[in-house]
Order: structure tokens, then sequence, then C-alpha cells
């Protein structure tokens, strides 16, 4: 294999003619919009109601009562959640304090192999996020190992959290303001709506293999 | 299970197939002729295709609502693919440096067989039994679901699309919609059949639910996960895959070993190089200002985290790519991100479909890859299914001049000299053609001997049956064109035109 | 706009093309007599044959360059030269600086196909001419040649001049810029494609309810036209040039 690897990087070595392209042009640059914090999250909730998602506006003092709201509507009777992250803790204490109209509440704990039942059983899973895009109407996570990848991926209700002041307007700022470099986190992820496919000639339908539904508490 | 499996497990070994193939159906321009008739009598097929296209085409424009935008835009995805392009050799090894050092497990691979072979060792070692495939056209290069089934492993397709033909036991026929040649009731067909005869799929949403269910059990329990690759990021060893259902995510995710497959062409500098990219492919693909999941894979499980793969590897396969580099005019070939916007908007597509084509990848990009990919002597006779319209190259999001690339490629296999692969008839039509083009050059480099045979034509081209070889397949759906009374040179001298 | 255009000259060369010369005379005359009414002299070399692009399309760059050669040689010296085909055009301007690439006369080549200009954008923006349409009222639709507009970047020159006739309605075509499946060569190596793509367009051209089919390339006009025939419609199939000259010649 190591043959493989020098004959293909000599192979190209080999035919190279000229400069690097960017060395020969100057590449153009799209101007970004800077938004406000208002028409960041306009831009943002019309991106993303435009694609299914349900997204609900609230003050962190405000969470609790939305929160409890969407649980009885959705009829979610137990949420997986990260354990020993802020908004874990405030479920918790919402929890202790009023446990009728909170759901259970199930720490992901354990590696995956040890729980893919529970996993594959829950009602709906929590998570934060670490900001937003509104360009494209997008969230961005870093499942990392108190919210591991499939906790947004496999129960059917995903709820997130968002702290408005955390919306970048372009996925290109995010990148520069986050700063993300060597060593790139594990995994990033943009999530832009509850999962779905057209490919039944082109029928739009929402909720295949991720979640069905999406639902994002927008904190002011 | 196709038709190569079949006889192999009839005849063991099973017959010889001729060295390029796709998917035991060797590329030949007189398979190419017989499946785009078919597809042109097909009535339902033209029906979905012509829906699809124009969805897809209308979806674009919305998008790009703005054409000066539009094409700095363009410009700017363009030149960023023709930097990494330009760079290949040094981005690809500090892309294979910095995934090493994030722990992701670099291999190469120069021929298909290789990569195949790399999989399968990789797949033995983790004992897979299952693996779950997301979307990868290099993945269909190497014919790997077969292979692996050849090798006792079943290669599950996830991708909706994907599932539904392979479940129908047929290929894809576009690169990002593979069941767009199917229509709502076909599909449903397949589900009654095949998928699940004992529930109810008549729409949509019934078919895409009993899908949701089916492969839920399969990617709880694949011991192997598998992928391609969208882009992939020098300067931090990240793999980046879009998808709007999760199945990809699924495969990255669930499974404890996961390999991901990449042409080398793929690679890009910066991580600042993704967001125009990101927005022209999902523009120019779906009509998406984003797809639903983007999804930045940098390592495998670290310490503390509960889940992702435990092994994540990355092969890179060649496959003809660095012999495509060797002329600057055909490297631009390697720029496609495989976005689909050119097969959307090419007219020959649209009205013969993917399967005619006979090859991974239909359309536009098809005819220019495939030639290149397999070889001109076997595949060249695809360069020679466009009308060179330009269609493609307009709504190419990084501006890949596919009609010139077209126009070198036919003249490539005008110069081939290499006749063992043809047939019989296709070497005297190749003579023909020499013959044919000699004689035109003669009369149109010689004054005298073109106004002469224009005169003889003016008089007596009316008298030609249009049943002549030549004329045959013109007179079919036209009439022969009338030559003028007197040709226009005539007309100049008559009327005392000056003539220096 | 393709490019900047000079001011209007005293004389031009006209390039007939291989085509109009033998199927559309009328048209390379019309094309001739509109460009004589604006006060330009018009030179029309003998000699000259084709620009070479049928051999070019079909791979056969070296039989092409030899053809393009002679052609070349026909029109020395440095006046415009004006051609009513998008695509030989196209092919000119485009293609012969590439295809002389390394040669000794490249430098030649080059300069040769500064000149070149095609016809309606010659008509719009050189001599900016103004049509005092002398006809009865009539519907045309008109078909946009693939050439002329994505490899020469024309834009709706042609219309313009044709929206100048104040009795003539333009009826626009659907799908006016899909390919009319001529594509040279293609039409015989691919028959049957090119024959559907064709028929497509005359469904197109017929749904319009238009008198006339206009179109400024000879080759998708004997496409389309001869297409229009065997269905033994009324359409009539024109050059635009002979329609402009027609409509507006007077007695």
């Amino acid at each position: 294999m190591d043959a493989s690897r020098s004959q293909i990087l000599n192979a190209l070595r080999n035919s190279r003619t000229g400069i690097p392209f960017s060395e020969s042009q100057d590449l153009p640059k799209i101007p970004e919009p800077e938004w406000n914090l208002e028409e960041k999250v306009e831009r943002l909730k019309n991106r993303m109601e435009a694609v299914h998602t349900e997204i609900h506006e609230c003050t962190e003092k405000g969470f609790g009562k939305i929160f409890r709201e969407v649980i009885k509507q959705k009829k979610i009777t137990n949420l997986l959640y990260g354990k020993k992250t802020n908004w874990g803790n405030k479920l918790e204490a919402m929890r202790q304090r009023g446990p009728k109209t909170m759901p259970e509440l199930i720490p992901y704990q354990q590696k995956i192999e040890d729980c893919k039942e529970i996993l594959f059983s829950v009602d709906a899973g929590l998570t934060q996020t670490i900001g937003a895009i509104a360009e494209t109407g997008s969230l961005i996570l870093k499942p990392d190992g108190q919210e591991p990848r499939l906790l947004s991926l496999v129960p059917p209700i995903h709820l997130a959290v968002l702290d408005s002041k955390r919306i970048y307007s372009t996925f290109g700022e995010a990148i520069r303001e986050e700063g993300w470099s060597r060593p790139m986190p594990t995994n990033v992820l943009l999530i832009s709506g509850p999962s779905k496919t057209a490919d039944i000639e082109q029928t739009l339908v929402y909720g295949i293999h991720g979640p069905k539904q999406l639902i994002l508490f927008l904190i002011r | 299970m196709c038709s190569r499996c079949i006889l192999h497990l009839f005849f063991g070994s099973g017959p010889v197939v001729p060295e390029t193939s796709f998917h035991g159906q060797p590329l030949s321009e007189k398979g190419f002729h017989e499946a785009s008739g078919k597809a042109l009598k097909d009535q339902k097929l033209r029906k979905n295709f012509k829906r699809a296209m124009n969805g897809l085409m209308q979806k674009r424009r919305v998008m790009f609502p703005d054409s000066g935008e539009l094409e700095t835009l363009r410009n700017l995805a363009g030149g960023i693919r023709r930097d990494a392009v330009s760079r290949l050799p040094d981005l690809l090894e500090e892309l294979e440096t910095n995934c090493q050092q994030n722990g992701i497990q670099v291999h190469w691979a120069q021929t298909t067989e290789e990569a195949n072979s790399i999989v399968l060792n990789i797949a033995r070692n983790a004992d897979a039994k299952l693996a779950v495939k997301g979307k990868s056209m290099v993945s269909e290069e190497m014919e790997l679901n077969h292979f692996l089934a050849e090798n006792g492993i079943e290669a599950l397709e996830s991708d909706l699309g994907e599932y539904i033909i392979q479940v129908d036991h047929e290929l894809p026929s576009h690169i990002i919609m593979p069941a767009i040649h199917k229509n709502r009731e076909e599909i449903s067909e397949v589900f009654q059949k095949k998928v699940a005869p004992a529930k109810k799929s008549d729409t949509a949403e019934e078919m895409t639910e009993t899908a949701r269910q089916v492969l839920r059990d399969k990617f709880r329990r694949a011991e192997l996960g598998i992928s391609g690759v969208n882009f992939a990021v020098a300067e931090t060893g990240t793999l980046c895959l879009v998808e709007n259902e999760g199945n990809g995510r699924f495969c990255t995710t669930m499974p404890r070993v996961h390999i991901a497959l990449m042409g080398i062409e793929k690679v890009v500098g910066k991580l600042e190089d993704l967001p125009p990219l990101l927005t022209v492919l999902t523009r120019s693909a779906t009509g998406q200002p984003i797809t639903t999941y983007f999804n930045m894979i940098s390592s495998p499980r670290q310490k503390g985290e509960k889940d992702g793969p435990e092994e994540v590897h990355l092969v890179l396969l060649d496959n003809g790519r660095s012999r495509m580099y060797e002329d600057e005019l055909l490297r631009d070939t390697l720029l496609c991100i495989r976005c689909g916007a050119c097969m959307n908007h090419c007219p020959v597509y649209t009205r013969i479909g993917g399967h005619a084509y006979q090859s991974v990848y239909p359309g536009p990009i098809g005819k220019i890859l495939t030639p290149q990919l397999e070889g001109i002597d076997t595949a060249g006779y695809l360069a020679d299914a466009s009308s060179l319209c330009g269609a493609c190259v307009e709504a190419c999001p990084v501006k890949i001049p596919i009609t010139d690339i077209l126009l070198k490629l036919r003249h490539k296999k005008a110069q081939s000299k290499k006749e063992h692969h043809w047939t019989e008839l296709e070497g005297v039509k190749n003579l023909f053609e020499k013959i044919t083009w000699k004689g035109w050059k003669f009369a149109f480099s010689q004054p005298w001997f073109y106004r002469m045979q224009a005169s003889i034509l003016s008089r007596t081209a009316q008298f030609l049956p249009d049943q002549l070889p030549m004329l045959r397949s013109w007179s079919r759906f036209r009439m022969v064109p009338r030559f003028s009374e007197k040709p226009l040179h005539q007309l100049v001298e008559d009327a005392g035109i000056a003539e220096e | 706009m393709r490019r900047n255009y000079p001011e209007k000259p005293d004389k031009v060369y006209f390039m007939g093309t291989c085509l109009a010369d033998m199927l559309y005379a009328e048209a390379g005359m019309a094309g001739i007599r509109l460009l004589e009414r604006e006060g330009v002299k018009v030179i029309y070399p003998r000699e000259q044959t084709c620009c070479g692009q049928p051999a070019f399309n079909s791979g056969f760059q070296e039989e092409a360059l030899e053809v393009a050669l002679h052609q070349i040689s026909c029109f020395p010296k440095a006046y415009p030269i004006v051609v009513p085909s998008g695509s030989c055009g196209a092919m000119m301007v485009r293609h012969y600086p590439e295809l002389f690439e390394g040669h000794p006369l490249e430098q030649k080549a080059i300069e040769f196909s500064s000149r070149i200009f095609e016809l309606s954008e010659f008509l719009h923006h050189v001599l900016k001419i103004s049509l005092k349409d002398q006809g009865v009222p009539v519907k045309v639709t008109w078909h946009t040649s693939c050439h002329a507009k994505r490899e020469l970047g024309l834009g709706d020159e042609a219309k313009q001049l044709v929206k100048q006739l104040e009795n003539v309605e333009l009826k626009e075509l659907e799908r006016e810029d899909e390919c009319c499946g001529f594509g040279g060569t293609f039409s015989v190596k691919q028959p049957m494609i090119s024959g559907e793509m064709v028929l497509d367009k005359c469904s197109d051209v017929l749904k319009t309810g238009s008198d006339y089919l206009l179109s400024g390339d000879c080759g998708c006009l004997m496409n389309i036209q001869g297409s229009l025939e065997k269905q033994q419609s009324r359409v009539q199939s024109m050059h635009f040039a002979s329609f402009l000259w027609e409509r507006t010649r007077g007695s």
C-alpha cells in the first residue's frame, strides 16, 4: 500500500505544470452580510421554520413554562439528556420542583454499546448548541462526552436549546470566530431541521432516519 | 442479486467478464445506442425524467436569483477547486498527516481492486457481517456491494433512493437522486413486493415510515459503516458529509468501524473553503440553501466520549485520476463536486435517463469522466453523445469546461490507433470516418473543388434518395435540406459584390 | 454585450459560411444588403469555404486547421469580418486561438479571430440600425442557437432587431434556449436522440401559433425547418437576415 501511496503522489508530482492557481489569480470575495441580533433571529427563524422546525422564543426564566407546554403537547414521557451540562442541571432542578409536569429524565451516561435499548425507545432527546448560523438557518452542535452524537439523531424528537447571542450571520463567520483548528473537535454538526427525503417522486416527506421533529428553544 | 452474482452461484468462478464493464455489462457503443433507443421509446421513463429535471432546474433558478451574484460565486467556488487541484499532491499529504494525528487511518489505492481489498481487510478484522452504507459514487466505481457480497458480507444501502434501487436490483440513474427514474407507483410496488408485504405502501409518507423502521434495525446491528466524502479538509484532517436523511450520520456514528471512501480529487485546503463550496453544492444539487445535516468528522471516538466509531478509515482512490492530471485541460474534470446540475440541464440526459449511459456516472460529467477512467478506446463513444449545446457548462457551479473537454476527448479518439477493442464493424466505421474527413479537408481547402461540388450538389441533391445510409437517419425526422438554386458565391458574383 | 464594439467602418468582409453558401444563399445575400444599406462597402472574397467547425467538432483538428488556414488567408486586410452564424462565429472566436496554439501562425489566427462579428451583433451594436416595417402583421418566434448564446456570448441582439418591426408580434418560445438537436455530426451519430430533440422543439414552435420560425444559425434552421416540413406544418422557417430584409426593403 505504501507503494500505491508513492506511485500516486509521484504521478501527480510528475505531471504538475504551472503554479498553484491562487498564486496566479486573486479569488473573488463575496460580501458577507452583517446582521444585527434582531435580523439574525428573524433570518434564522424564517429559514428553519420553512423546513418544519418548531421554534419557541423565551427568556431563561420563561423556559420552564414553555418547556412544560411542549412536553404536554408532544406527549413526551421520557427524555434523554446530557448529565452535568448547564441545561441538564436546569432540567433536573425543574423535575425536582415539579415532577408531575416533567418527563422522566434519563441521563446519557453509558457507552452506546450498553444503552442501545434506551436510545432507540426514548421519546425525545435534548441537546445544547454552541451557536447557530442565520444565513442558512442552522444550529451548530459540538457533541462530546456529555452530549454524545447520537443524542441528536436517534430519538424521534430532538429538543435543542440555543442562546440567541450565539447566532452568527454566516458559516464563514462561525468558522472564524469559533477558532476551530487542529485539533478539530471530534465531530461538529450543522443541523437545519428535522430529517427529510424527496426520493419518492420528489415528494418532500419529513421524518426519515433522523429525528422526525426538531424543536428549538431560542433563549433571548 | 445482480447477474454476476447469479453466474457465480451456478458456475463457480463464473465466466470471464471483460476488463472494463459496469456491473457485468461491457461498455460498448452498440450497447449505448440500444439502451438510449430503448429509453427514448419508454414514455413512462421520459415523463418521469422530464418532470424531475424540470423541477430540479426550477429549484436551482429560485436558489440563484441574482445572476451577478451567481457568477461571482461560481468564480469563487471554481477558483477554490482549481487551487486545490493545482496543489493536489501537497494537500493529500497534508490531509493524511492531519487525519493520522487525529486518529484516522489513511489508506491509498491505485485501483478499485486494491480499494476493495483494503475494505475487505478492515471488514474481516472487524468481524463484520453487515455493513450499512451512505451514498458514495466511489463505492459504485468499486462495485463494492457486489464485492462484499461475494465475500460473505451484506452491504446495505441506507439512503432511501439507493435503498429502493438496491432492493429492486437496479443501478442508480442519477448521482444525487438515484431512484429518480421511478414514479411513486413503481416504488410502491417495490415496497409491497420486496420490502414489507404486510404493510400498506401507497403514499410517500407510508413508504418513508416503513423504510425508517426497516433500516433502524440495521443501523443498530451493523458492525461496519461505509460512507463517501463530500469534502476533505487538509488543514484539519476533517471529512465532511452532506445529507438530508440522517442515514449518513447513522453509518458514520453507530457502527464500531467506519470506512470513508474518497476520490483523491475531493480534498480542499482550508476550513474557510467550505462555506462557498457547500452553498453551491446544495443549491445546485437539490435547490436547498443547505442540507438538513452537515457532518464534520475529524476523529474516531475519543476518551470520555460515549459514541462514535472506535476506528475510522479513509480510503483514497486513484482509479485513473492521476492520469487525468497529466493534461491541463483534462485535469479540470477533477474540479467536479458531484452536484448533478449538469445532468439536470442536459437535453440528452433528460431524454435517455441515467441507465442508458451504462456507467457509474451519467450525464455530461459521465461523458467526460468515463472515457478517462475507462480509457478512450473503451468508452470514447460517450464523448460523441453530445450536441455540445453547453447547457451543462452554464449550470456547472465550479465552471468545468465540459464542452472543451469533450472536444479534446473527441480529438484523442480520432487520433487513437488502438484497434484491438473495436469489433470489425467499428473498425470499418472508424476508417470510413477518417477517409471522410480527409476528403472533406481536400474539398474545403481547395476553393475550385469546393465551388464545383457546391454547383453539382445544388443541381443534383434533390434527386438523392432519402433512404441512402447517410441520409436515412436524418430523413426519418426531417425533410432532406434543399440546396439553393444558386449558391451564395454565385449570387454575389451576379450582383457585382466586390471580391477584395 | 460580449465585447467592446468599434465605430462604424467603411468596409467589411462578409463570410457566407458553407451552410449559407449552399443552402441559404438568399439569407447570405440579405445580410449583405442589410450592411450595404447602412453605407458600408461589403467585400466577399470568392475563395472562402468554411470555418472548419464540422471537422473540429468531430475530433479531426488537424484537418480543421488546414481548412482554417485557408479561410484566414482569404481575409487578409484589417476589416471586420461579418458572419451570419453564431456557431461559425463561435468557432472562429473561441476555438481558433486554441486550435492554433503553438502554431507558427498563431498570432495571425488570434488577430483574425478578433475581427469576427456575428451579423446581428454587428447590425445592432456597431451599425445601430433602425428598421421600418413594410410588411403585413405576422407572428414570429425565435430559436436561440446554443453556440451563439453560450460560446459566443450573444444576448438578444437579433430579437431586438425583430422587435423594431411594428407589425411583427414576437412570441416567446418555451424552452427557447434548449438545444434543437442539430449539433452538427451529432444529428448523424445520435440520430434517435437528435430526432427526439427536434420533435420537441417543433412542438414548442407550433404551440406559439407563429407564422415564422426565425433563427440566426443555418444548422439549427436546416434541422428545425426539415422537421416542420416533414410534419407538413405551414410555419415558415427563415434566417432572421432574410426576414429583416424582406420586411424592410420596400418596393
